[in-house]
């Protein structure tokens, strides 16, 4: 581009006609990637998938050591109702064997701030790739840590739904949460 | 006709004079699939380049008329397919064409890329060819992971979410990215809707990039199996009649086979959850991807950490990008490397373990098996093929084409 307007005097310095077609391109390389934007932007997620109505759930059903799953986003809600037992062996485990270090109690608490160990509530999408784990339904493989496990790829996860063993980087995510009263929990 | 090669053909029929006058669409037929001057010496490996484009304008006109009765609806989707198995004139056929004609189409391209490194064909000058190839492969990749979303049974379903969470692997930006792939939070209606546009979309631009790919391949001619470069008409035969018929016979054989699949086990290569209706809320207890995707599923999986596996997955396929580079032997053929040839055939054996640890559950000795054949799998490519081309001892190579045939055939 510089050789082709290259003073007839055979100086390189830039020249006016120059200037006017780094501008021009920057011009319109800004242009063109202004257009694509829209294009990008369209496949994200539309406004009525955005309007996320939130659940309330009545937990008084599920018996001590049982669990159910709602759904919530398009996605699986496990809502496990822990037994002493779990929960002592939740809290038990050293923060150092935790590949996601997080106590059992920071996992149990509303946004209210109210921990309530008895009531595990977490999103049952594996951290890996996504795929449901087993063991929220009775008779289901618990794994080894006797939470849940991930029969896609053999991720497994303790009492507390925290990753101990297997490809999964996270522990369980937990949704925002709100006990409206001791039976009836908001999710969302 | 051999004879008339070099100079421009007569066209005595006057129509196709007039035209080609103006758009020389038969001169350039006569020169490109006419006398176009190829190796005398193709075996039957050399077939699988046409078998692939026929494979591929089958899908494409099967995917024409089932996208007729289809609907992309997470709602109707699955009974849409149902109706045109059970309903629609013909329909099971069409659709079972299409089904299996994505493994057939693999098979082919899976041939046609073993020939491909057997033989060098990917080695100067024709690193682009080869490249363009890798491109059409990873194409296929993607619209036969899409198309299999399609009909939104249970192996559909969590198939699409496995891979497509391989992108929350990406730090920082992963989730957003997932999210924009799905249109939402997890895989949904907006999900099937693009899919189905990109898996109508994606053959066309197959179709382009073979174009490119058979120009490519038109510049410096084929390979062959001794793979030294024709040295005089000797050595070739124009491509018509004696390559057409060669090619055509393998396709029918091809075809044959296929047919035999469709009509007597059109259910073979699939996978039986995928007859029920997605589920976004139960897993099937064991997800497998289609036969074509297990080998580097198995690599995915082989590495105990979620960033780790996606790198690897797609660098087993990144690295047949950059395999004219990293192969240093100055000699194409296999059949002239004592060493590397039997290295060749381990690595066959290789991907061929690997599928098996793909298609069985993570547990037990798949996992050690897995890790080692995925070592394996780097191993070749990244240390092997570099040392060996530089150590090894090839065989004296006969001086050309038809040297090599005529003794063959002599002895």
């Amino acid at each position: 581009m510089a050789s082709s307007s290259v003073p007839a005097d055979g100086h390189g310095d830039p020249t006016r006609r120059d200037f006017l077609m780094v501008a021009t391109g920057a011009l319109g390389a800004v242009g063109a990637a202004a257009v694509a934007w829209p294009f990008i932007n369209n496949l994200n997620p539309a406004a009525d998938t955005l309007a996320l109505a939130s659940i309330e759930v009545n937990v008084k059903p599920i018996e001590l050591g049982q669990a159910i799953t709602v759904s919530w986003r398009g996605k699986p809600v496990f809502i496990r109702h822990r037994t002493a037992e779990n929960i002592k062996e939740a809290v038990a485990v050293p923060m150092s064997e935790l590949p996601d270090p997080q106590t059992d109690a920071s996992r149990v608490t509303d946004t209210a701030k109210k921990v309530r160990p008895e009531w595990l509530i977490m999103i049952g999408v594996c951290t890996h790739l996504g795929c449901v784990p087993l063991g929220n339904k009775p008779g289901q493989d618990k794994g080894p840590y006797g939470g849940w496990y991930c029969p896609c790829h053999g991720s497994a996860y303790d009492t507390s739904g925290r990753i101990r063993k297997g490809p999964a980087p996270l522990n369980l995510a937990i949704p925002q949460y709100l006990f409206l009263s001791d039976s009836l929990v908001r999710i969302g | 006709m051999a004879s008339s090669h070099g100079t421009p053909p007569v066209f005595n029929n006057k129509v196709i004079a007039w035209i080609d006058h103006r758009l020389p669409i038969f001169s350039y037929i006569e020169k490109e699939y006419h006398t176009f001057p190829t190796p005398r010496n193709f075996n039957y490996f050399w077939n699988f380049g046409a078998i692939a484009t026929v494979m591929l304008v089958l899908m494409i006109a099967t995917g024409v008329v089932l996208a007729t009765n289809y609907t992309p609806h997470v709602l109707m989707a699955f009974d849409s397919v149902e109706r045109i198995d059970r309903d629609v004139p013909q329909g099971w056929l069409i659709r079972d064409l299409h089904m299996n004609g994505a493994s057939f189409f693999f098979i082919a391209v899976y041939v046609h890329i073993f020939r491909g490194m057997y033989y060098g064909s990917y080695k100067a000058p024709r690193e682009l060819l080869w490249i363009l190839g890798v491109v059409i492969f990873l194409l296929m990749m993607a619209t036969a992971f899409m198309g299999y979303v399609l009909p939104w049974g249970q192996m559909s379903f969590w198939g699409a979410t496995v891979i497509t969470s391989l992108f929350s692997a990406i730090p920082v930006v992963g989730d957003s990215i997932v999210t924009w792939l799905w249109g939402g939070f997890s895989i949904g209606n907006p999900t099937l809707n693009r899919f189905y546009a990109l898996h109508y979309l994606l053959p066309f631009v197959i179709v382009a990039v073979v174009a490119l790919h058979v120009v490519a391949l038109h510049v410096h001619g084929s390979n062959n199996p001794t793979g030294i470069d024709p040295k005089g008409p000797q050595d070739t035969v124009p491509f018509h009649p004696y390559y057409t018929m060669k090619d055509g016979f393998g396709v029918v054989v091809f075809l044959i086979v296929y047919s035999l699949v469709v009509f007597f086990a059109p259910d073979m290569l699939g996978d039986a959850a995928n007859y029920i209706p997605a589920d976004p809320l139960v897993t099937p207890t064991h997800i497998v991807p289609e036969w074509y995707f297990l080998p580097f599923y198995a690599i995915l999986r082989a590495v105990p950490d979620k960033l780790g596996g996606v790198i690897a997955m797609f660098g087993a396929i990144a690295v047949l990008f950059i395999l004219p580079w990293l192969d240093t032997s100055r000699v194409r053929s296999c059949t002239f490397r004592p060493i590397y040839k039997w290295f060749m055939l381990l690595l066959v054996a290789d991907v061929v373990v690997l599928g098996w640890c793909g298609y069985n559950p993570p547990a037990g000795f798949f996992i050690p098996l897995s890790q080692v054949a995925t070592l394996y799998y780097f191993f070749h490519f990244l240390i092997l093929l570099p040392i060996l081309g530089k150590i090894e001892r090839p065989l004296p190579m006969p001086p050309s084409i038809a040297d090599a045939v005529l003794k063959k055939k002599a002895g």
